[in-house]
C-alpha cells in the first residue's frame, strides 16, 4: 500500500465555512474512507483567514493571506492509503467539494525517514 | 476477599490467597451451619481470613528463617495492614482490578482471568460461557497467570501514574466482559445477565475512587447501563434473540436507562471524546423511541467512532446508519467498498440493502451469510429472512 495526500483547494472564503448539510456530506465522506480502513491521517484545516494566514517573500516581504494573489487557496489536507494512484484517485472523487467548484490534488507521500 | 489476601501477599502468591479465600469460605459454611450467621458475616470473614493467613505466614517464616533470615519487620507490617475495613476492601478490589488487567495477556486470557479472579467464576462457568472445554480455559488461565506473575506488578502502591497508564486496559477488559455477556453465544441467560451485571460491578468500584472516576469511565457505565436496560426485552420465551425493532418497548428497564443517562452527564466533564463517549452516544439514541433525525445523529456518532476506531463491525453498523439516513440504494455502493466478503455481518447487510431492489442478489447475498457463519441461531434467523425476500414481502 502507499499513501497518497489529498490536498483540498477552495475558490471562495465563503465556502470555508460549510452549512451544517455541507458539514455532514464531508463526514460522511471522510468516514467512508476510514469504514475502508484506508485512513492513515485524518489531517488539519489550514485555515485561510486573515490573522491566521501570511506569505513570506524574498527581500522581507511579508503579505496576508494566501488568497490576495491566487485564485484558490489550500483549505486542507488528509492521508489516505491505496493500492495505485487510481484508486487513491477514485477516493476523492467521492468528496463533495467538487459541488462548490473546489478541486483535490492528489500526491504520493514519499517518506523521509 | 482474594484481592485483599493478595495485596499482602503479592501477586506471586496469588494460589495461596485463593487457597485461604475458599479455606475461609468453607469454614463459614461449617461454623454458621451450627452456630447461624453472624451479625456481621463480612467482618467474621475477614477476621478467619486473617487468622489463616497468619498462620500460613507463620509457618512460611519457620521453613524460611532456616534458609534465609526473613525480616521480621516485614511480618509486623503484614499484620498491622490486614485490618477488616470498608475502605480497604474498596481499595483492594480496585487495586485488584488494575493488577489483573495487564496488557501482557490476550484480550481473551484477560476475560477469563478478569472472571475468575474479579468476578469469582469457576473454570465450568467460564468455559459454558465461552462455549469452550474446560480444559482450554485451564490452560488458557495458566498462561495469563504465569505472565501476570512475571510481570510483577507492585499491587499495594497504586500510584497515579500506573492508573493513568493502565485505565485504557482495564476499560477494554471491563467493555469485553460486559460485551461477553451481552453478544454471548451461550443460550443461558443467567450466565450473560451475571457477566453483564459483573462488568457494571467492576465499573462502580472505578467510579467510587476520585482518581479512578474519568469521564471514559462514565462514558463506559452509561453505554453498559443503556444496553442492559434491554436484556429482559430483547430475549424471547424461547430464549430465541427478539431483534431491536421487534422489542417490547415496555420491557425496557427505565430505571436502567435513567442510570445511564447520569453517567452520561458526568462522561461529559473535560473535553476528552473517547470511543466510549461515541458508543453511549449510540446507546442513547437507540433507548429514543422516535424522534426524526435519530438516525442523523446515529451516523455522525459512528462517522466520528469509525475515525477514532477501526473495526469491520463499527464499518457495517456505521453503513446500516447510513442506509437509515440515504436510504438502501445509496448505501450499497457504500457498503461494497467495505469489501468484507466472507464475513456473515456484511452479506447479511448486503442481503438487507438489495432486499428492495433485487431479489436474486439479496438472494445470493443471504446464503453467502449462512455459509460464513458458525452460530446456529444466526443461520436459522438468516434462513428466516431469505425465505421472507424470497417470498417477495419486504420485512
Amino acid at each position: 500500500m502507499k499513501e497518497f495526500a489529498l490536498i483540498f483547494r477552495l475558490k471562495d472564503l465563503a465556502d470555508f465555512q460549510p452549512s451544517p448539510e455541507q458539514m455532514q456530506e464531508r463526514m460522511n465522506w471522510l468516514a467512508s474512507i476510514a469504514a475502508q480502513n484506508k485512513l492513515v491521517d485524518k489531517g488539519n484545516t489550514l485555515l485561510p483567514i486573515a490573522g491566521s494566514a501570511k506569505t513570506v517573500k524574498a527581500d522581507d516581504v511579508v503579505t496576508d493571506g494566501p488568497y490576495t494573489e491566487i485564485k484558490e487557496f489550500i483549505s486542507g489536507y488528509i492521508v489516505v492509503k491505496a493500492e495505485t494512484i487510481d484508486e487513491a484517485v477514485a477516493m476523492a472523487k467521492g468528496n463533495p467539494i467538487f459541488k462548490v467548484g473546489g478541486n483535490i490534488e492528489v500526491r504520493e507521500v514519499l517518506k523521509r525517514d | 476477599m482474594t484481592a485483599v489476601l493478595c495485596r499482602h501477599f503479592g501477586l506471586r502468591h496469588m494460589e495461596t490467597a485463593e487457597d485461604i479465600a475458599s479455606d475461609t469460605f468453607l469454614k463459614a459454611s461449617e461454623h454458621w451451619a451450627i452456630h447461624g450467621v453472624p451479625d456481621n458475616p463480612t467482618a467474621w470473614l475477614y477476621t478467619v481470613a486473617k487468622n489463616k493467613a497468619k498462620d500460613h505466614i507463620k509457618h512460611l517464616s519457620v521453613v524460611e528463617t532456616q534458609v534465609r533470615n526473613q525480616s521480621e519487620t516485614e511480618r509486623i507490617q503484614y499484620e498491622e495492614a490486614f485490618e477488616y475495613h470498608e475502605q480497604g476492601i474498596a481499595d483492594s478490589q480496585l487495586a485488584m482490578i488494575f493488577a489483573v488487567c495487564n496488557p501482557a495477556n490476550a484480550s481473551k486470557s484477560q476475560i477469563c482471568l478478569a472472571l475468575q479472579i474479579l468476578c469469582g467464576f469457576s473454570v465450568e462457568e467460564i468455559a459454558n460461557a465461552f462455549l469452550t472445554k474446560a480444559e482450554t480455559i485451564k490452560k488458557r488461565l495458566q498462561r495469563a497467570r504465569s505472565n501476570l506473575r512475571n510481570d510483577n506488578f507492585q499491587i499495594g502502591l497504586l500510584s497515579e501514574a500506573a492508573i493513568v497508564s493502565r485505565l485504557p486496559t482495564v476499560l477494554k477488559t471491563l467493555y469485553l466482559v460486559f460485551n461477553e455477556g451481552y453478544f454471548s453465544k451461550t443460550g443461558d441467560q443467567l450466565v450473560r445477565k451475571e457477566l453483564c451485571s459483573e462488568a457494571i460491578r467492576l465499573g462502580l468500584v472505578l467510579t467510587e475512587n476520585p482518581l479512578t472516576n474519568t469521564p471514559q469511565v462514565n462514558a463506559l457505565m452509561a453505554l453498559m447501563c443503556y444496553q442492559s436496560s434491554r436484556l429482559e426485552a430483547r430475549t424471547g420465551a424461547g430464549g430465541e434473540t427478539v431483534r431491536f425493532d421487534e422489542q417490547d418497548r415496555e420491557r425496557w428497564d427505565k430505571a436502567l436507562i435513567q442510570r445511564g443517562h447520569q453517567y452520561l452527564i458526568n462522561a461529559t466533564a473535560g473535553n476528552e471524546i473517547s470511543a466510549y463517549h461515541l458508543e453511549a452516544g449510540i446507546a442513547y439514541w437507540h433507548t429514543v423511541a422516535s424522534d426524526a433525525n435519530k438516525w442523523r445523529h446515529i451516523l455522525q456518532l459512528y462517522n466520528q467512532l469509525i475515525l477514532i476506531e477501526y473495526s469491520p463491525i463499527v464499518a457495517l453498523n456505521r453503513t446500516f446508519a447510513f442506509a437509515q439516513v440515504y436510504g438502501r440504494v445509496q448505501a450499497i455502493s457504500e457498503a461494497e467498498k467495505l469489501r468484507l466478503t466472507g464475513n456473515s455481518h456484511y452479506h447479511a447487510l448486503l442481503g438487507y440493502l438489495y432486499s428492495e431492489t433485487d431479489t436474486p442478489k439479496a438472494i445470493a447475498h443471504y446464503e453467502q451469510a449462512i455459509q460464513a457463519t458458525r452460530s446456529q441461531r444466526e443461520r436459522q434467523a438468516l434462513a428466516d429472512l431469505k425465505m421472507r425476500c424470497a417470498a417477495g414481502s419486504v420485512f
